[in-house]
């Protein structure tokens, strides 16, 4: 594994462990399909939470949430309804949030956390 | 996080508009959206204040930054805004206290390492922000002197953003303006110069008494240039709010000359007779800038060899001479830019132009169309044309000319004698006062009238020309130090309105 994967596997262990100390039920880890890749699916029991989590190992380059730009927001969406198709659920509300972890060397690791931020 | 505000001016020509600048921090991705008609300068500012909000040791509010500009509907144009933008959303993390925005108009460009630049158009923003009832304003440094003439709002100069937010906290001072000294400037030079010529310095003074435009003819060398700079030391210096008046027009140009003291001097510009109509009337693409009409606002407009001007150019003026301003319209607006000036036109009698006109080699064809290029509609709000005549010696008249002083305080003295007749009535000058008013209120006996009538009925003069003979022979009369003009001065009006003469 490269080590910018390396890098996003903790940063989305991080954020799990993050979403489940709010109280939220983790659903899915890298769920795949063709159009794409959804971080984590997780739920707070009224709503369907799709979490896209963004890590970098500092800010030299922007923060991590300004990476997802409009066309990722449109693929998370698509990818959201196949999720929805594959496990036959049929209407819920979607929240859709951005997790930004800045993991630096040799500083504590920050989330934050962006609700419903597309 | 939270919402702030802060205020700022949007121009559109010489008029501005207080602005008010929302920041609202929150609820969504990092991202700036800036909404509110900015136009593409506006729209760069985005990148200019948030590099120097970081270069300026702030932290950057890693949310959804909206800003709106309202009024929304404002079309906003250029750089200005920067500072306003920046201290908003500082304002929404606490950074600066939203009680010290309150009240206060921001204008400035920010450098990327949060230097403080200047912008254009600083006098007539703040005449808005005062008029908007803003209580003070802070504007960059090397616009301090420009600010400091408008009185009745603080100014306040700053050189970076550090500063300004210092200042914002109560920490530091900002620089106050100084006491406008020096209001004269430089003389124009004296008349005394000029040799000879004693028609065109006839006409010049009456034109200085009553406000008249003037064409002086003649041939190459004889000081038509000389006396028209000349001119200008002959009129009355401006009142404040004239002066005020004309400092916005050149700060909106960006030609306020520098140091920035409010010049009491009445302008002179002299466009090339290559000009552009932008260059002439003022113009350029989507909100039209002031030009030359403009910057001789309540000064004087010369047009040397004013038969090569393009024909449109010179009908271009026609509706500025008579209303005193000049509304144009483009893509992003109209603007109506001040522009009352007293207009001399200089011209060759002819294409070949000798010394002595007897020697002219061109056939009477074209030296028909060359002055025909004056059109009769132009011509015919030129009150005063003198004939030069080529000087024959110069000993003979060295020494004994008069000088500015001395025909100034004439012109004075006709312009107070004017200025009482019309005291409680809305003009100042003779050239001002409308045709009905002085065939009604201020009719002149019959008799007098006489040599007009006779002028009329033999198509030598139009109705509109009549009119201006009337204000030309009110001129004479002030300056000859008689209530009111009689036959005489109407026929001495005349002369310096018949077409042979040009």
């Amino acid at each position: 594994m490269a080590a910018k994967d390396v890098l996003g596997r903790r940063g989305e262990d991080l954020a799990v462990q993050y979403l489940e100390q709010q109280g939220l039920v983790v659903l899915s880890r890298n769920w795949r399909c063709r159009q794409g890749e959804l971080d984590v699916v997780a739920t707070d029991a009224d709503r369907l939470v799709v979490c896209e989590v963004k890590t970098r190992s500092g800010t030299r380059f922007g923060e991590p949430a300004e990476a997802v730009t409009w066309r990722k927001a449109a693929r998370i969406r698509r990818v959201t309804q196949a999720w929805l198709a594959a496990h036959q659920v049929r209407w819920c509300e979607i929240r859709f949030d951005v997790l930004a972890v800045v993991a630096e060397p040799g500083r504590p690791v920050t989330v934050q956390h962006y609700e419903a931020a597309f | 996080m939270g919402l702030a505000r802060a205020w700022s001016v949007a121009l559109l020509g010489v008029a501005g508009h207080v602005v008010e600048i929302e920041a609202d921090v929150g609820g969504g991705l990092p991202g700036f959206h800036l909404v509110g008609l900015p136009d593409a300068a506006l729209h760069e500012s985005k990148d200019r204040v948030r590099a120097a909000v970081v270069n300026s040791g702030r932290s950057w509010p890693n949310e959804r930054i909206v800003l709106a500009l309202s009024p929304a509907t404002l079309r906003k144009a250029g750089s200005g805004f920067d500072l306003a933008l920046a201290c908003a959303i500082l304002g929404t993390s606490g950074v600066v206290d939203q009680a010290a925005l309150d009240g206060t108009v921001l204008l400035g460009e920010l450098a990327l390492d949060g230097r403080l630049r200047p912008v254009r158009g600083v006098l007539p923003c703040l005449l808005a922000a005062r008029a908007g009832g803003m209580r003070r304003v802070v504007v960059p440094d090397a616009a301090l002197a420009e600010a400091s003439l408008v009185e009745g709002i603080e100014v306040f100069g700053a050189a970076s953003l550090t500063e300004v937010l210092g200042w914002l906290h109560g920490a530091r001072r900002l620089r106050r303006p100084e006491p406008v000294t020096d209001r004269d400037g430089p003389c124009p030079p004296d008349l005394a110069d000029v040799v000879g010529q004693d028609d065109a310095r006839r006409a010049l003074e009456i034109a200085a008494a009553g406000g008249h435009h003037v064409l002086l003819v003649g041939p190459p060398g004889t000081g038509k240039t000389m006396l028209a700079q000349r001119f200008v030391g002959l009129l009355p210096r401006l009142e404040p709010e004239e002066a005020l008046a004309l400092a916005a027009v050149r700060s909106v140009a960006g030609r306020l000359p520098d140091g920035g003291a409010l010049s009491a001097v009445p302008p002179l510009v002299a466009p090339h007779h290559s000009s552009s109509m932008a260059a002439l009337v003022g113009g350029g693409s989507g909100v039209a800038r002031p030009g030359a009409v403009s910057l001789a606002h309540r000064g004087v407009l010369f047009l040397d060899e004013a038969p090569e001007f393009g024909a449109h150019l010179l009908d271009a003026l026609r509706t500025p001479l008579e209303e005193g301003e000049i509304r144009l319209a483009r893509a992003e607006g109209a603007v109506c830019y001040p522009a009352r000036f007293q207009l001399v036109l200089a011209a060759n009698p002819c294409p070949c132009a000798p010394a002595h006109d007897r020697d002219c080699v061109c056939p009477s064809l074209v030296r028909r169309r060359y002055l025909g290029r004056l059109s009769g509609p132009l011509l015919d709000r030129v009150d005063l044309r003198a004939r030069m005549f080529p000087v024959t010696a110069l000993s003979a008249t060295g020494g004994d000319a008069e000088s500015t002083a001395v025909v100034r305080a004439r012109v004075l003295a006709a312009r107070a004698a004017a200025a009482q007749r019309w005291a409680g009535l809305e003009w100042r000058t003779n050239a001002e006062v409308p045709g009905p008013v002085l065939r009604t209120r201020f009719a002149l006996p019959r008799s007098a009238l006489r040599p007009l009538d006779a002028g009329l009925r033999a198509g030598e003069l139009t109705a509109r020309g009549a009119d201006r003979a009337i204000r030309v022979a009110w001129t004479l009369a002030d300056l000859g130090g008689r209530d009111r003009p009689d036959r005489e001065l109407i026929e001495e009006a005349l002369f310096f309105r018949d077409r042979r003469a040009a």
